[in-house]
């Protein structure tokens, strides 16, 4: 079973949410994401004060066997990155809910996250998943 | 659901990811890819390939009917025990499948061709046999790749006949009953592939398993053939491509000019393909995967497959190039990055055989 933290938000796509104590929102990929994935061995964050909108590609994360966009799950502007992913793109395998987190975004409209799913919504959608 | 080898079960039993490969359930990974394919270049590794076809080749007229529809000349295999790779080639020169045939006795020879070529492998080899030829597949038999550099010694413990099998050379082999051990392999890594009844070889695997030998998917199996430069049929080479588009010169041997092999008129010259399979590697940026193109000094070329080495801790790739290319770029998401052009394989030993950018 992956593992899915209570305090976050997630998506479909398997990006999982933060809300920061100043308002920012942390992005990364969820457990099941990188289990699927296999091991990661490259990934693109974005820049520094790029702007987004929902659904834009955020990131690209590549294991051996692929390469996957990961979408903003939210409109914002982004306020950081993860600069140890370029030497360390494993910590996403290993830590994807602390160290391998991606960017950090300051979200046009923080009402946004209210449509994503909490973890119990998250924990069904991965029962659907596998039964399907 | 696809069809299982006799090691199914023990695949799954170890949690192995199951994933279709032409038409059979096969372990991708059991655990991290890259862990599996280190511990191939440093101590030992195991594969299941028991989806491979094997097809021993009997009759009078074996060696002479291998001549004739093997590019690479059987006639090189002196004395029993003796194996050789090559390519089987169609009327216009291009590549059916590639294989390794085993020279048993002098009646006797033993074919392992791909799994997903083996509908059309078999129609293409029974048409060219004549009657005094017999074909037969050996769908009884299972296959474990052994390899790594503890890989020979570790198979003796398990398997027994020790000190006969320190003396199988490179591309020997030998039968003991029903084993038959060969020192050959898909990795660059030294070893042995090892075929035997399935029943047998689920004891073999839980032998070698024991003796700390890690089993392997097909993850693992992909990234060390790419870093030793051997080409993967369907992606590195077709029925489009010559083997001297492909890197396989030296598969064909046109020494002996009264040779009618099949696909021999059609070759041109070996020192003037339009294109050239070579290696390329990203120092950064990014991953090469089969299909992302490269542009070049000299045109444009593909990428025929790629991915992460986990030896070079970069990202390497096979790619078909317009012959002279020196310098070249390829487009990933849009961005034009360089790479280094170096001659396949990429490691040798466990170590790059280029100077790394």
């Amino acid at each position: 079973m992956s593992n899915v933290p209570g305090d976050l938000r997630y998506t479909k796509d398997h990006e999982w949410v933060r809300i920061e104590d100043d308002g920012s929102l942390v992005v990364g990929i969820t457990d099941h994401a990188q289990e699927a994935l296999g091991d990661l061995v490259f990934v693109e964050v974005p820049e520094l004060d790029q702007t987004v909108a929902v659904g834009d590609g955020l990131a690209v994360v590549e294991s051996v066997k692929a390469a996957s966009d990961v979408y903003a799950p939210f409109a914002g502007t982004v306020t950081g990155v993860n600069e140890a992913l370029a030497d360390q793109p494993e910590l996403i395998n290993s830590e994807p809910y602390e160290e391998g987190w991606i960017a950090r975004l300051q979200p046009d409209n923080r009402d946004d996250i209210d449509s994503l799913m909490d973890a119990n919504a998250y924990d069904q959608y991965l029962i659907e998943l596998e039964d399907g | 659901m696809g069809h299982q080898t006799p090691l199914f079960d023990e695949h799954v039993a170890a949690g192995a990811r199951m994933v279709d490969f032409g038409g059979w359930d096969m372990p991708l990974q059991y655990g991290s890819q890259i862990a599996e394919h280190n511990a191939v270049r440093m101590a030992s590794g195991m594969f299941d390939v028991s989806h491979m076809t094997v097809v021993d080749v009997s009759g009078a007229a074996a060696a002479d009917y291998l001549r004739r529809v093997v590019a690479n000349d059987v006639a090189r295999l002196t004395k029993p025990g003796k194996a050789l790779y090559g390519c089987l080639l169609n009327e216009s020169g291009g590549i059916i499948d590639d294989l390794i045939v085993y020279f048993c006795d002098t009646d006797r020879y033993r074919l392992v061709v791909n799994a997903a070529t083996r509908d059309k492998d078999l129609a293409w080899l029974a048409a060219a046999a004549g009657d005094d030829v017999t074909l037969l597949e050996r769908a009884d038999l299972a296959m474990v790749a052994v390899q790594g550099p503890d890989a020979r010694a570790l198979v003796g413990r398990v398997l027994g006949h020790a000190d006969e099998l320190k003396r199988i050379g490179r591309f020997g082999f030998a039968e003991f009953g029903d084993a038959f051990v060969a020192r050959t392999g898909y990795t660059g890594e030294d070893g042995f592939e090892v075929i035997l009844p399935g029943a047998d070889a689920i004891d073999l695997w839980r032998g070698l398993a024991a003796a700390g030998v890690a089993p392997c998917g097909l993850g693992a199996r992909d990234s060390l053939r790419l870093e030793a430069g051997l080409c993967l049929y369907g992606s590195d080479m077709d029925e489009t491509t010559s083997p001297y588009e492909s890197n396989l010169a030296w598969t064909v041997d046109v020494s002996d000019a009264e040779r009618r092999f099949i696909g021999r008129d059609a070759l041109g010259s070996a020192d003037s393909p339009d294109r050239v399979l070579t290696g390329l590697v990203l120092p950064a940026g990014g991953v090469l995967r089969g299909g992302q193109s490269v542009l070049t000094n000299t045109g444009e070329g593909t990428i025929t497959s790629g991915s992460f080495s986990p030896t070079l801790r970069v990202s390497v790739a096979l790619a078909r190039l317009p012959a002279g290319s020196t310098q070249a770029e390829v487009v990933i998401r849009n961005k034009q990055l360089p790479v280094q052009i170096v001659k396949p394989p990429f490691v040798r030993a466990g170590k790059a055989t280029f100077a790394q950018t």
